[in-house]
């Protein structure tokens, strides 16, 4: 539970409107990052790992995060999945080295003590000593020195670890609203990596998850989106926030040979731009292959995960702090074994659309950092977020802040700011 | 002696690609290439494990040009602008109309107000088609970044 006697900020109080109001210190606060590490990262939230086709095998392994921890996420013998701190017991340095990769065991570079997949140190070099000189006191607990380890749960083929006991089952964490939109996608079939990249932010983690959850920006900013289609805020689609606020889903979906309506235009909005035309219209012409006519779909797990459809290619992102002001946004795309060579190659050019330079995506590369930059001096000011009310509840439209504020709601209450 | 006039041809192409990019004229950037072919830029883990993703993924010449109207009419970034530092390149292969080299290269950044910053450094693995007596055209190039992290964002192409 929280240290509710430790104030998550010293000196630092939120605004009276609530969740209206986001205080810039919460981008800039060097105390309030390292209490984010205890209270959520360590705390009682789930945090993404990596994909269950990442440890098909006894013994595959991957290095990742959970916040700004080093953790291995591994398969066993036994079958199961397992997550341990990447910190040697001994004197602290990184067991895993490797990103990936597929071992019997895990042995410190440093002073050669050992592990084995689940986790659990097995061998201490010269535990007992030179003929008979030197070596670890007798009764040296081995089992007890192992490095920390995380509860371990799977949902739709995604691995998520918690440093908590008391953290809700993963199914009940998410949700059954956004879970069914998890299934929506990965329901589909055994999931096939397609390639993996990081893209550094230069700006707090939270702005950029915020960025993922706030539907109002989306067909602002991206001019791309909003020119051809792929997402007006004028069509058809909506907003699902869970209870606890943490979590989101994000959707719309393209009718074809409809109306524009006038509401772009007639505000002299930036992003609409109807001379604009393709050479290559191909890559934009995606199926409904899930059946229901959505095809923009943008969902989060707090406090990092991160699930992207835009028409037939889908994403992974993991968010992760590095410092108060960097972030690493680790992209996993992916399509399903089942894809035919033409279906692969649909999924290929609409990548085009997300990542580090993504047609779609590459603005939100760049816009947390002009947030960053912009509230240099700001800590006493703050933002305003006030579309669609105070509400943290789902709506059926995405002129609304709402998924943003649940955010905070989340936030707030595993902070106990 | 055909050896070497082909190493010519292709350092001279390249000279005049990173020149076209650097110097902002990204509307010629498509004509380097062949009207069928493949572009794309990828990182080396993702090229050692054969994962077809890139960041950027192009089959056609139509989406190059997509491209450059995209960051000239859509797109949203702080202004910037490369400079690319080419190696010779090495293994150039002839096989009948068609050569393939690899062409390490780094690009430099410079956004406003910021000094000059390593960006990405790489190499082109890129395979040429003679399309005249001294002309060489682009029809597959992958660009292999060396690290798969990128800074920011990645509009301009490399």
């Amino acid at each position: 539970m929280n240290d509710v006697a430790t104030p998550a900020a010293p000196g630092r109080t939120w605004p009276d409107e609530g969740l209206t109001r986001i205080p810039y210190w919460v981008y800039t606060d060097e105390a309030l990052r390292r209490q984010e590490q205890q209270r959520l990262y360590q705390g009682e939230t789930w945090n993404y790992l990596c994909l269950e086709a990442d440890l098909a095998q006894t013994g595959d392994y991957v290095s990742t995060f959970v916040g700004e921890t080093p953790v291995v996420a591994v398969r066993a013998e036994d079958g199961e999945l397992y997550a341990f701190e990447n910190r040697c017991a001994h004197r602290g340095a990184l067991i895993a080295l490797e990103n990936a990769g597929r071992t019997d065991q895990f042995t410190c570079v440093y002073h050669a003590w050992s592990y084995d997949l689940q986790g659990t140190l097995k061998g201490v070099a010269f535990e007992q000593g030179v003929a008979g000189k030197g070596g670890m006191p007798p009764g040296f607990d081995k089992p007890a020195h192992s490095p920390r380890k995380l509860r371990v749960a799977t949902t739709c083929g995604l691995v998520f670890g918690s440093f908590s006991d008391d953290v809700p089952d993963l199914e009940d964490y998410i949700g059954e609203a956004v879970l069914g939109r998890i299934r929506r996608i990965l329901g589909k079939g055994e999931i096939e990596v397609l390639g993996r990249f990081t893209q550094k932010l230069p700006n707090n983690w939270k702005l950029y998850f915020e960025n993922v959850k706030d539907s109002y920006h989306a067909s602002l900013l991206h001019l791309f989106l909003t020119t051809f289609d792929v997402n007006r805020l004028t069509q058809k689609g909506g907003l699902i926030v869970s209870e606890d606020g943490g979590n989101h889903v994000s959707y719309s979906m393209v009718i074809p040979d409809e109306r524009h309506g006038s509401e772009y235009r007639d505000q002299g909005i930036r992003s609409e731009n109807q001379d604009y035309t393709l050479h290559d219209t191909s890559f934009l012409q995606g199926t409904d292959e899930i059946g229901d006519g959505i095809t923009l779909q943008i969902l989060s797990v707090f406090p990092g995960f991160v699930l992207g459809q835009v028409w037939n290619s889908f994403v992974v992102r993991q968010v992760l702090p590095k410092g108060v002001d960097e972030t690493e946004l680790h992209w996993t795309y992916f399509g399903f074994r089942e894809d035919t060579p033409e279906q692969r190659t649909a999924r290929l050019k609409q990548l085009n659309l997300v990542g580090p330079a993504g047609l779609v995506s590459m603005e939100d590369g760049c816009v947390g950092g002009f947030v960053q930059r912009g509230i240099a001096t700001a800590e006493d000011e703050r933002a305003v977020v006030q579309m669609g009310g105070d509400a943290t509840s789902s709506s059926d439209t995405r002129a609304t802040e709402a998924s943003v504020r649940g955010f905070w709601k989340a936030y707030r209450r595993h902070m106990g700011l | 002696m055909k050896t070497l006039e082909l190493h010519l041809a292709v350092s001279l192409l390249q000279a005049r690609y990173a020149q076209a990019i650097d110097d902002d004229r990204l509307e010629d950037w498509p004509g380097f290439f062949t009207e069928d072919c493949f572009y794309s830029i990828t990182s080396h883990e993702n090229h050692v494990r054969g994962l077809a993703a890139g960041i950027v993924w192009c089959d056609n010449q139509g989406m190059l040009k997509d491209r450059v109207s995209g960051l000239r009419e859509a797109n949203i970034y702080e202004r910037h602008r490369y400079r690319h530092v080419l190696s010779m390149p090495a293994t150039v292969q002839p096989e009948g109309d068609r050569v393939r080299a690899q062409t390490p290269f780094a690009v430099y950044r410079i956004t406003r107000n910021r000094p000059s910053e390593l960006f990405v450094t790489g190499c082109y693995h890129d395979e040429y088609r003679i399309t005249g007596e001294d002309d060489l055209k682009i029809a597959r190039r992958v660009v292999v970044c060396d690290s798969s992290v990128f800074d920011t964002l990645l509009a301009i192409p490399l």
